[in-house]
């Protein structure tokens, strides 16, 4: 009980909540405006962050990561383009409902979905906290390493049909990491006796090239738009009611956004597509999905809305990040010397109560917000593409040049800008470079610290925890395989859509 | 965008032109950087193999490779997709606006960061395109804003410009210190 006072306490200081506003308001207006996402808004405020002490910069963070969901809804149900990755399926049904001439119904309906979803992910992440603090500590370096393997498996898995480009992505990722002064052993690793590389690969130029410098070149080099949407009229309120005709369907949707978000590698997405393949599956009227279903609507909006706070179950827990955005938002713990593990749930608890607290202030923020700037954002969406390219070439500056003012760094960047954008436009992942980063540093730290302890390879799982890991990458495996031979028996024919190409940003 | 079918179909991701050349790349750096194992990396005799300097190069470097010798192969088997090489063309005209990135980077400490990023704004807004003095006048404004945020209030470390130098007295205090 102490420790949830101490943790409101944390809240209850102006910096803190300032940030928090900022943040969640934020990222409202960047997941509205189709072509900047809350990871090119990260990757660019990240370096910002580091001289903020770390509740302000996380609580910052936080609100982007859980409100440009809201805001990405906007765009998805007005224009057809979805705001933020996430918000794919919410076109879907939202659409058509604006063409029904039920726009008003459509985006009040995503709000109170997305509001559910995210309150309902806080509460679960809150009463699984004494849960976790009793499980964390059995988690030493074979489980970590195990856990951090798994989330390599299921990052390459969950990109269908490029699995083959997700591992070498992956791969890229884990040997960038490589790169440099070896801290154990002080050798040379690919270095090709460069000094700029004996300091290693700064992640967080990786991120900004790869999101934010690859979003601007993407945006200069395609033809110009400047979406237009028109104004919603009615109370938005209303939506709340109707919401409540489908506990079901929110909390259902909610529940799978809290399981997949805790789960690393698949997120948002996965959540989003089960819980609305639940919704079409357990429907009444399953062939209205896809010409504005309410309930369709729903699916993905709870779905994704939970997710943020789940994710941060192993960031906090564990130390592993499940995704490009808590990837990134590890490094701010490591700024300050604050390391997410167990540890940080037998040391830093008001820190973890201080989070989830944020959590909850945000999503209230983030309604009310919305009732009445949504004409507001509907403006922000016809920003001109170019226009916008230009800003995040700027403002990716920043990023990466108050890091330690390096030109060096700036020229690194612009090359993983370029790259980022031939993965855009190629319709390639970007995700499983940052994750190959992150999750391959924990790997090569965990594994060697296990070692003194292993006689032989079997000792890896001979613990409890890392044998029950050991045996979800066994399965992981042997489900997608089995997925690949029914498939392949099925011959389904194939169908392209350029859903993925908004999954980058 | 085709009507919802199943999950599985949802997930795939789909091959766009450039494809090809993209994995032949990918394969010929991962197989130059494999070759540079043994003069890139150490091998610690007495050492046990997972504590190797070279492991972890060794297992990206091999998974690396492994994966874009089948990402070639499943692009090579797959149907030619028309446009490959007006792809490629687009690819490397990107490299002006990383050469305008580059460049700014490097005026900034010799120009200062306000005249540079209003420069920048304003010349690269002609670049993309604009003619509208609203949009200019917009790019400017929004220049001066990011300065003010990042420079001013959140102090954010950045080199003071050297032009600043020549500012009389009380000027070019506030310029150095806030912009």
């Amino acid at each position: 009980m102490e420790d949830i006072l101490a943790g409101a306490a944390m809240l209850a200081r102006w910096d803190v909540l300032l940030a928090l506003l900022i943040g969640s308001v934020g990222g409202v207006i960047i997941g509205a405006i189709p072509g900047v996402g809350p990871a090119v808004a990260i990757a660019i405020l990240l370096p910002a962050t580091f001289s903020l002490e770390p509740i302000v910069g996380l609580t910052m963070l936080l609100g982007i990561y859980g409100s440009s969901m809201y805001g990405g809804a906007i765009p998805a149900v007005l224009i057809n383009t979805p705001g933020t990755a996430v918000n794919a399926l919410t076109a879907y049904d939202g659409y058509p409902m604006t063409q029904n001439g039920q726009a008003h119904r459509a985006v009040s309906l995503a709000y109170s979905a997305s509001f559910w979803g995210g309150i309902f992910g806080v509460v679960c992440l809150i009463l699984l906290s004494p849960v976790l603090a009793i499980i964390a500590p059995m988690f030493g370096s074979r489980e970590i390493f195990l856990a951090a393997l798994l989330g390599i498996v299921l990052v390459i898995l969950a990109h269908r049909g490029q699995i083959f480009a997700a591992g070498m992505l992956a791969m890229l990722g884990i040997f960038l990491q490589t790169i440099g002064l070896d801290a154990v052993t002080y050798t040379q690793r690919y270095t090709f006796e460069m000094t700029f590389l004996s300091s290693g690969i700064n992640l967080i130029v990786v991120v900004l090239g790869l999101f934010a410098l690859s979003q601007a070149f993407f945006l200069l080099s395609a033809p110009d738009d400047s979406p237009d949407a028109n104004p919603v009229t009615g109370r938005l309120t209303s939506g709340f009611r109707e919401l409540l005709k489908h506990k079901r369907v929110a909390t259902v949707a909610s529940g799978f956004g809290v399981l997949l978000g805790m789960i690393p590698g698949t997120g948002e997405f996965t959540a989003q597509f089960m819980s609305y393949t639940y919704a079409q599956k357990t429907s009444k009227d399953p062939d209205a999905f896809g010409k504005g279903s309410p309930e369709g609507l729903i699916a993905s909006e709870a779905a994704n809305n939970a997710v943020p706070p789940a994710a941060m179950i192993p960031l906090l827990a564990l130390g592993i990040p499940g995704e490009a955005l808590t990837a990134m938002m590890l490094s701010v713990f490591y700024v300050h010397n604050v390391i997410p593990g167990p540890q940080l749930f037998q040391n830093n608890i008001d820190l973890v109560y201080g989070l989830y607290f944020a959590l909850i202030v945000l999503n209230v923020v983030v309604i009310c917000f919305l009732m009445f700037s949504t004409n507001l954002l509907t403006r922000v969406i016809r920003i001109p593409t170019r226009f916008l390219g230009v800003m995040i070439l700027i403002l990716s500056f920043v990023g990466v040049y108050s890091l330690r003012n390096s030109l060096t760094d700036c020229m690194i960047a612009a090359g993983f800008g370029v790259l980022g954008l031939i993965l855009k436009r190629l319709n390639l992942p970007i995700v499983p470079i940052i994750l190959g980063m992150v999750l391959g540093g924990i790997m090569e730290v965990k594994l060697r610290s296990a070692l003194p302890r292993l006689k032989t390879p079997l000792d890896m799982i001979d613990r409890p925890i890392a044998f029950i890991i050991f045996v979800m990458i066994v399965l992981v495996l042997a489900f997608h395989i089995r997925t690949l031979i029914k498939e392949y028996r099925a011959h389904q024919p194939e169908e392209d859509h350029n859903l993925h190409d908004t999954q980058t940003r | 965008m085709s009507r919802l079918k199943t999950l599985q179909t949802l997930f795939k991701r789909y091959r766009r032109p450039g494809d090809i050349v993209f994995a032949w790349l990918f394969l010929a750096i991962s197989v130059f950087l494999l070759s540079q194992i043994a003069s890139q990396t150490t091998y610690r005799p007495g050492n046990a193999l997972f504590a190797q300097p070279r492991f972890w190069p060794a297992v990206s470097l091999i998974g690396m490779t492994g994966f874009a010798a089948l990402h070639l192969l499943g692009s090579a088997l797959s149907e030619r997709i028309d446009g490959r090489w007006k792809e490629v063309l687009l690819w490397v005209s990107v490299l002006e606006f990383a050469a305008w990135f580059i460049v700014y980077a490097f005026v900034v400490p010799y120009l200062g960061y306000l005249p540079a990023t209003i420069l920048l704004a304003v010349l690269l807004v002609a670049r993309a395109g604009y003619r509208s003095g609203l949009i200019y006048a917009s790019a400017a404004g929004a220049a001066v804003a990011i300065v003010l945020l990042f420079k001013t209030f959140l102090q954010v470390k950045l080199p003071a410009g050297e032009i600043y130098q020549s500012l009389p007295d009380g000027l070019r205090q506030i310029m150095l210190t806030y912009f």
